[in-house]
């Protein structure tokens, strides 16, 4: 469709694990804030041990997901539709009580400002402790010690523990948080901008330290970001939403060289090459729609280039009706007119 | 060659930290030099707190510096404090701020944002400001510009906001515009479209950009030159595309190496680095700043500081092992 086809098929991504029992399942997810639909039937599966990516624009309902995975909505914000599955059972069915202990268990969870949480007047290793006792039985001294394993695991030395956090840089505070979500081994880890608000160097260390860990443990990772470039390389399979719904879902490599959707190739062509020849990008013109007042039909087709009065049939169908999400190939979904047309 | 009409030269800026008994200096900038040529979109990138941004405010008049000039058209402005020939510089001389939710005010129209700078600086006669505001939002993309015009702040979208900010630094048909991180607030899909806005404007009004940012590619995609701060120095400058294909200073390799892009091939296996970072600006020792974090540092690094040294095709590098002084002029030495 377009010349962002040429990106290098041969991207170089951790290939996905075989596939396993699948982790958590969204299933026609629907979140409501008042009368705002921010994510409106989403369909989203993370294996055991599976690095998802989820890409998208501010207010597209990409951290709206991550809390509802998490049950973390505060009103106005309630689950209006679908279920969060979790190993099978679903999570908004569930009394607070065991919301509490299935959180940082089994799911646990890093925002973008989390190093902002953690408590000024704490030592790093108390706040750990406090952690761990809130979920196991062990002793203070086994948490602290266990406190300074998981630091030394992303590289901060474990005298650290006695450091209070305004004596570490962000990126570590980053880091800290990132040890603390690891500490009772669950078996996904939620991961929000967890890198946004940090220098590229530090951005990179710590993607390097979450791989290798990943690699290590096998927990599955929901990775949420605007930064598309960063998912291809980290992610075994990245999903792309687009004002409330997901609108392609692809293995990474798969993302990169054949993007299908007019969104994906838009995003794919907005970061300039650092390497190669370089033209001038176009970027996608206009701006994320009003979610109180979502386009109708296909809630891209006023961005989208292939949205053409001309071609009249399509144009009645891309205005009016929405496109579902359809497997197009083994493991590559796509939300678009053009795609079942097969004008893509 | 066309005489630039921005010259900045050993610009030094220190703020002082601690309390009165134990005062610190941070050297934020240390005798920066470079210039900024009418056509010409001049990349300024490091890291936070790299000094790149004090940089552009030194520059912008909204620090005065401890040291060196800022020279326009010839004639140091770094120290002027008269009102009107900090006007009159200031209707040369424009800044774009990183965030447009902060730069407008929120309760003003468009149309207030842009006929101030019209009204203050005199550009137009008064008939004819209401023609000029709409002939400014729309170079800038804002169309139909009459109803853009009638709106305030929270009605506009971030990148809308931005192509305001840029359309009122615009307004006194300034020469030089300094962009402070303007993109890094916006969404994905709509930052593409204000670096255009970027290059056109270069293209068409002939302006010297300093272009300040930590994201390479859209360094690459938009500058001509390059200059690389590390902790308050210029460690590399040069054409861009030349020093991205063969980074000379290990600092700018480094921030290479980390940008994420499938299949850098800059990244032959993890990154490493020691540790450090902008600390190395607070009181700084004699020797290279980068000393604790480089991976190829030798025994003379930590002992003297390396000077800027031109190293041909317009490039230069401060570095003892990459670029080293002997038998090199060094950069200063020429001024």
């Amino acid at each position: 469709m377009t010349d962002v086809a040429e990106r290098p098929a041969t991207v170089p991504v951790t290939p996905a694990p075989a596939r396993r029992e699948t982790l958590l399942e969204l299933r026609q997810l629907a979140v409501e804030y008042g009368r705002v639909r921010a994510v409106d039937g989403v369909d989203l599966d993370i294996g055991a041990g599976e690095i998802v990516g989820l890409a998208g624009e501010s207010g597209c309902g990409k951290s709206t997901i991550a809390n509802a995975c998490m049950q973390i909505l505060r009103p106005p914000a309630r689950i209006a539709g679908g279920s969060v599955l979790f190993q099978g059972e679903d999570l908004t069915g569930k009394s607070n009580e065991e919301l509490r202990k299935f959180r940082w268990r089994n799911v646990s969870m890093v925002f973008q400002s989390a190093m902002n949480a953690l408590n000024p007047v704490m030592r790093v290793g108390d706040q750990f402790v406090d952690m761990m006792r809130a979920h196991q039985h062990v002793s203070r001294r086994r948490a602290l010690a266990q406190a300074g394993y998981l630091l030394e695991t992303v590289g901060i030395d474990k005298r650290r523990v006695r450091a209070y956090p305004h004596e570490l840089s962000g990126g570590m505070r980053q880091r800290v948080i990132i040890a603390m979500a690891l500490a009772l081994q669950p078996e996904l880890v939620i991961l929000d901008e967890p890198t946004t608000a940090l220098d590229v160097v530090v951005q990179r260390e710590i993607l390097q330290q979450i791989q290798e860990i990943q690699r290590e443990l096998r927990f599955a990772v929901l990775f949420i970001t605007h930064d598309l470039s960063l998912l291809l390389e980290i992610a075994h399979r990245i999903a792309i939403m687009y004002a409330g719904e997901i609108v392609e879902s692809a293995p990474s490599a798969q993302l990169a060289s054949h993007p299908l959707h007019p969104y994906t190739q838009g995003l794919l062509a907005s970061f300039p090459p650092l390497r190669g020849p370089l033209e001038r990008l176009t970027g996608i013109p206009g701006a994320p729609p009003d979610l109180a007042d979502p386009p109708s039909g296909c809630r891209f087709h006023p961005r989208c280039p292939h949205c053409l009065p001309s071609q009249r049939d399509l144009y009645v169908r891309q205005t009016t009706e929405r496109p579902r999400l359809r497997e197009v190939e083994p493991g590559h979904l796509v939300a678009c007119h053009l795609v079942e047309e097969g004008t893509a | 060659m066309t005489v630039a009409p921005l010259e900045v030269k050993g610009l030094t800026k220190q703020f002082a930290i601690g309390s009165a008994l134990r005062r610190a200096h941070v050297h934020a900038v240390e005798d920066v030099s470079f210039e900024l040529r009418p056509g010409t979109i001049t990349a300024l990138v490091g890291e936070s707190g790299s000094g790149k941004s004090t940089v552009a405010r030194l520059i912008a008049r909204l620090h005065d510096p401890t040291g060196g000039a800022v020279l326009f058209e010839g004639s140091d402005v770094s120290r002027v404090r008269r009102r009107d020939d900090v006007l009159r510089y200031r209707s040369q001389v424009q800044m774009i701020f990183q965030d447009p939710f902060g730069s407008l005010n929120p309760v003003k129209t468009i149309r207030h944002h842009l006929e101030r700078p019209l009204r203050i600086h005199h550009v137009v006669p008064r008939g004819e400001i209401r023609g000029r505001v709409n002939e400014l939002l729309a170079t800038v993309g804002l169309v139909p510009p009459e109803q853009v015009a009638a709106k305030y702040p929270y009605e506009l979208s971030g990148g809308q906001r931005q192509r305001v900010a840029i359309a009122r630094a615009l307004a006194v048909e300034p020469k030089v515009v300094l962009a402070d991180e303007p993109t890094s607030m916006l969404d994905v899909s709509i930052r593409i479209g204000i670096l255009n806005l970027m290059l056109r404007l270069k293209e068409e009004r002939q302006i010297a950009f300093l272009y300040v940012t930590h994201d390479l590619a859209s360094a690459r995609y938009l500058a001509d030159d390059m200059l690389v701060m590390y902790a308050g120095q210029i460690v590399e400058s040069g054409p861009v595309e030349d020093v991205l294909a063969d980074p000379k200073h290990p600092y700018t390799r480094l921030l290479l190496e980390a940008v994420p892009d499938p299949g850098n091939r800059f990244r032959a296996g993890r990154v490493e680095q020691r540790k450090g970072g902008a600390s190395a600006a607070v009181d700084p020792r004699e020797g290279c700043r980068f000393v604790a974090r480089c991976p190829i540092a030798v025994d003379v690094c930590s002992r003297v500081t390396p000077a800027l040294v031109a190293i041909g095709g317009g490039r230069a590098a401060r570095c003892h092992v990459t670029a080293p002084a002997e038998r090199l002029e060094a950069v200063h030495a020429g001024r």
